[in-house]
């Protein structure tokens, strides 16, 4: 069993077998590479690159040093304890008449930054700036003159946190935390915490929606992959209309459906006075003290109006991948285990399961991620009980403008996601999962 | 459909202008239904007719939103927007708007300059207003009746069912805070202080879970009519035209009405700015003004136009008593404070966003 040829193999021409081999993998490589370049810089150019911009956008915000260079350059040095010296006043004296000089609007814009951090200051910012130009030494005198803000140390603290551009601040928020005037982190006041709320509704929600997607979509799958092929395709063509239908009409099918005067409830009032009716309310007011007569539910604007109709808009994305996974389970095995003794209990539980598990992995983490970045449905159907997390990243884009927490909450809910998918792959395993 | 005409008029027109360049096209922003209308029809339609131009005109929800995305992608697509107050101030203060010169806008018939023709406080850097407009709560009469004033609108014993409000703290803490019985002088002084802002949120406690939330304009009518509220605020004028222009028994509660203006304003850096400048003068000018009262019941921003307000355009309602700046209606009004809510805007909103999730 010894080895006689001494020396690597060696090809045809001489030179060594595996330098070969490396070469034309390499060949073989480039070509693949280049095959799927095209789509990686498409991907890295308009859904990476703009993912990043954007997030970064949640830890940097220059705007106050770059309207206050010499304020900021000082208040580093600001020990947080009394009002600061005649040197920082006179700075901000000097920044503000220089940005107003380069930009009108500039001054203004780096109070609305600061009143970010603390109300008040956008409006102190616009007076102090119509008053800058005109205002001598001492200047520390003449600004709380000019308004007595200047003399309160809140607003310095508040220059100092956001004096520096790459800042904290914003993911803080995100989490309904915050820097103090000590410099410590610390919980946002009672009244203003929201996020960490709507972190766990939003996970609640998509939680309880992937469940019900399993339950209703696993029989219809089951269905779909046993029954006669022409019935079975009658069947999933009923799953693929919704499907193909524009999210923004199924959601507003359901607010016709749902609402207070809508055709659920209809039929319900309608129902409790037919004589059927009369009888079962009869029931329930004997039986279960309930009050007589029918009042109309509120099946929408809450978070019940959420679940129904994310449930149905998710449905799909359950079914499909479980249908193809049934599809694919050979039927001799359930008729293998039937004819070796076991009841159809086991035969489902122990056999026919277990091979589904693939598709309801699939499925969930299908499911769960798109409900967990849910929005135009509990925007619609929501009220105040049922919004999500994506709601409020909304509200920070379009309404309150402040790019820099809209992203700093993006950057959170990233975070949670791949957490979670980390949890997946190390509980059930991300190879596990089989979407045909 | 006349607005869809208007805008099919304006996208082939705009086709021809593409290449013949024979006229401009400029776009106008505003809040659509009966609102837009009103505008299409007083400033838009005689504007295109003298000058040959074309506006597209669009619909939004308010807000600064897509003016800082255009501003600050460089691509700015929209010419003249119609906004708040509270927004035109602070989009100026944040550079998103052009500042317009007001000595450019034209004198009242009797020679008065615009400056002093318009009502104070309608003419700040960036805008220019054009009408004044109030939030109020209505209510429908041929369910509800017997109302007298805000305090029945927090009142859920007296009337049960459920309030429609808008989603957002501005004129809802105002109104919470005159319904506890704050003097509409008094009310941001009261704001103005933690414990006050306290006192409005605990009113509006009162009725947090009979409240169906509305956001844009045309939905409290709609609210009214469907039955799914037994009152709820809105802006003024979109109630007077369910109630004379679709008939609807709808009525306006002008107790603690909070008057606002809507102003014109330009983003900065916007396309086509003659043509601009000049839709902007055009409409704002007294007789445009006085027309658009024809067709909604918003007060013009000049008090010259005042005297040639007449009949909605049914030919036989009064537009002056349904006009929130009516004498009758301003005994109890409160004018939107702008530069508290520039200021206290995010804080509020927080606050306000925090107590909705609770």
């Amino acid at each position: 069993m010894t080895d006689t040829t001494q020396g690597p193999l060696m090809a045809a021409d001489g030179t060594p077998l595996k330098a070969r081999l490396a070469k034309a993998m390499f060949v073989s490589r480039v070509r693949a590479f280049g095959l799927v370049a095209p789509l990686l810089a498409f991907i890295s150019l308009f859904f990476f690159l703009p993912i990043v911009v954007l997030l970064f956008q949640g830890v940097y915000n220059d705007q106050f040093a770059e309207g206050m260079p010499r304020t900021t350059e000082l208040i580093g040095d600001w020990d947080g304890q009394d009002l600061p010296d005649e040197a920082l006043y006179a700075a901000v004296v000097a920044d503000i008449k220089q940005a107003r000089e380069i930009d009108r609007a500039l001054p203004t814009k780096v109070g609305a930054r600061l009143n970010r951090e603390i109300s008040g200051a956008l409006s102190l910012f616009k007076k102090t700036t119509r008053r800058a130009a005109k205002m001598e030494a001492p200047f520390k005198e003449g600004l709380i003159k000019a308004d007595k803000k200047w003399g309160q140390i809140e607003y310095w603290h508040a220059m100092k946190r956001v004096s520096s551009s790459y800042t904290l601040s914003f993911v803080l928020k995100a989490l309904d935390l915050r820097i103090t005037d000590e410099g410590a982190i610390g919980w946002q006041p009672e009244n203003v915490q929201i996020h960490v709320k709507l972190f766990l509704r939003t996970l609640e929600i998509s939680l309880i929606v992937t469940l019900a997607t399993i339950a209703l979509g696993y029989p219809v799958a089951y269905l779909l992959a046993t029954l006669p092929v022409r019935t079975s395709n009658l069947l999933l063509i009923l799953v693929l209309l919704p499907f193909w239908t524009s999210i923004l009409v199924r959601t507003t099918a359901w607010i016709a459906i749902l609402q207070g005067q809508g055709v659920v409830n209809d039929f319900l009032s309608y129902f409790f006075t037919t004589h059927v009716g009369r009888a079962l309310d009869y029931v329930l007011v004997n039986l279960f003290w309930m009050d007589p007569g029918y009042e109309r539910l509120s099946l929408i604007y809450n978070k019940l109006g959420t679940l129904i109709a994310m449930t149905h808009i998710l449905l799909p994305f359950m079914i499909l991948p479980l249908y193809s996974v049934m599809k694919s389970i050979p039927p001799q095995y359930v008729r293998a285990a039937k004819s070796l003794g076991a009841t159809n209990w086991t035969a489902f539980w122990r056999v026919y399961f277990p091979q589904t598990v693939p598709g309801i992995g699939a499925g969930a983490i299908l499911v769960f991620i798109l409900a967990i970045g849910y929005y135009i449905t509990p925007a619609l159907l929501g009220g105040q009980e049922g919004v999500m997390i994506s709601n409020i990243i909304d509200t920070h884009m379009r309404s309150s403008l402040n790019y820099s927490l809209a992203a700093a909450l993006g950057l959170v809910l990233l975070v949670f996601v791949l957490l979670l998918y980390w949890l997946y792959d190390r509980i059930v395993g991300i190879d596990n999962m089989k979407l045909g | 459909m006349k607005l869809r005409t208007a805008l099919i008029g304006a996208v082939s027109a705009a086709a021809v202008a593409g290449s013949a360049l024979a006229s401009e096209s400029i776009t106008v922003v505003s809040w659509g239904g009966a609102y837009t209308k009103s505008q299409v029809e007083a400033y838009h339609k005689p504007w295109m007719a003298a000058t040959g131009n074309t506006i597209v005109s669009e619909d939004y929800n308010g807000g600064l939103a897509e003016v800082k995305a255009q501003v600050e992608a460089g691509n700015v697509t929209w010419n003249v927007i119609d906004v708040e107050l509270s927004d035109a101030v602070r989009g100026c203060d944040e550079g998103l708007l052009e500042p317009i010169d007001h000595s450019i806008l034209p004198a009242a018939p009797d020679g008065t300059p615009a400056i002093e023709d318009f009502i104070e406080g309608s003419l700040p850097e960036c805008a220019v207003a054009n009408i004044v407009w109030s939030t109020i709560f209505a209510y429908d009469s041929s369910k509800t009746s017997g109302v007298t004033g805000i305090g029945d609108f927090f009142d859920l014993e007296k009337f049960p069912g459920k309030r429609g409000l808008r989603k957002n703290p501005k004129a809802q803490l105002e109104m919470a805070l005159m319904a506890d019985g704050v003097a509409p002088g008094d009310v941001y002084d009261v704001l103005g202080t933690p414990e006050g802002v306290d006192r409005a949120f605990a009113k509006l406690d009162t009725i947090k879970d009979s409240v169906v939330w509305w956001e844009a304009g045309a939905q409290p009518p709609q609210l009214l009519a469907d039955g799914e509220v037994v009152m709820t605020t809105a802006y003024n004028g979109r109630i007077f035209n369910a109630a004379a222009g679709e008939g609807k028994p709808f009525v306006v509660n002008w107790d603690a009405q909070i008057l606002d203006f809507d102003l014109w304003v330009i983003p900065k850096g916007a396309p086509n700015m003659e043509a601009t400048l000049d839709f902007v003068k055009f409409s704002t000018d007294t007789q445009r003004l006085a027309d658009q009262a024809k067709w909604i019941a918003y007060g013009p921003a000049r008090k010259s136009s005042g005297p040639l307000v007449g009949l909605y355009n049914d030919g036989k309602t009064e537009m002056g008593p349904n006009m929130p700046t009516a004498a009758d209606n301003l005994e109890t009004a409160l004018v939107s404070n702008f530069e508290f809510w520039a200021d206290n805007q995010d804080e509020m909103n927080e606050r306000f966003n925090a107590w909705l999730a609770q």
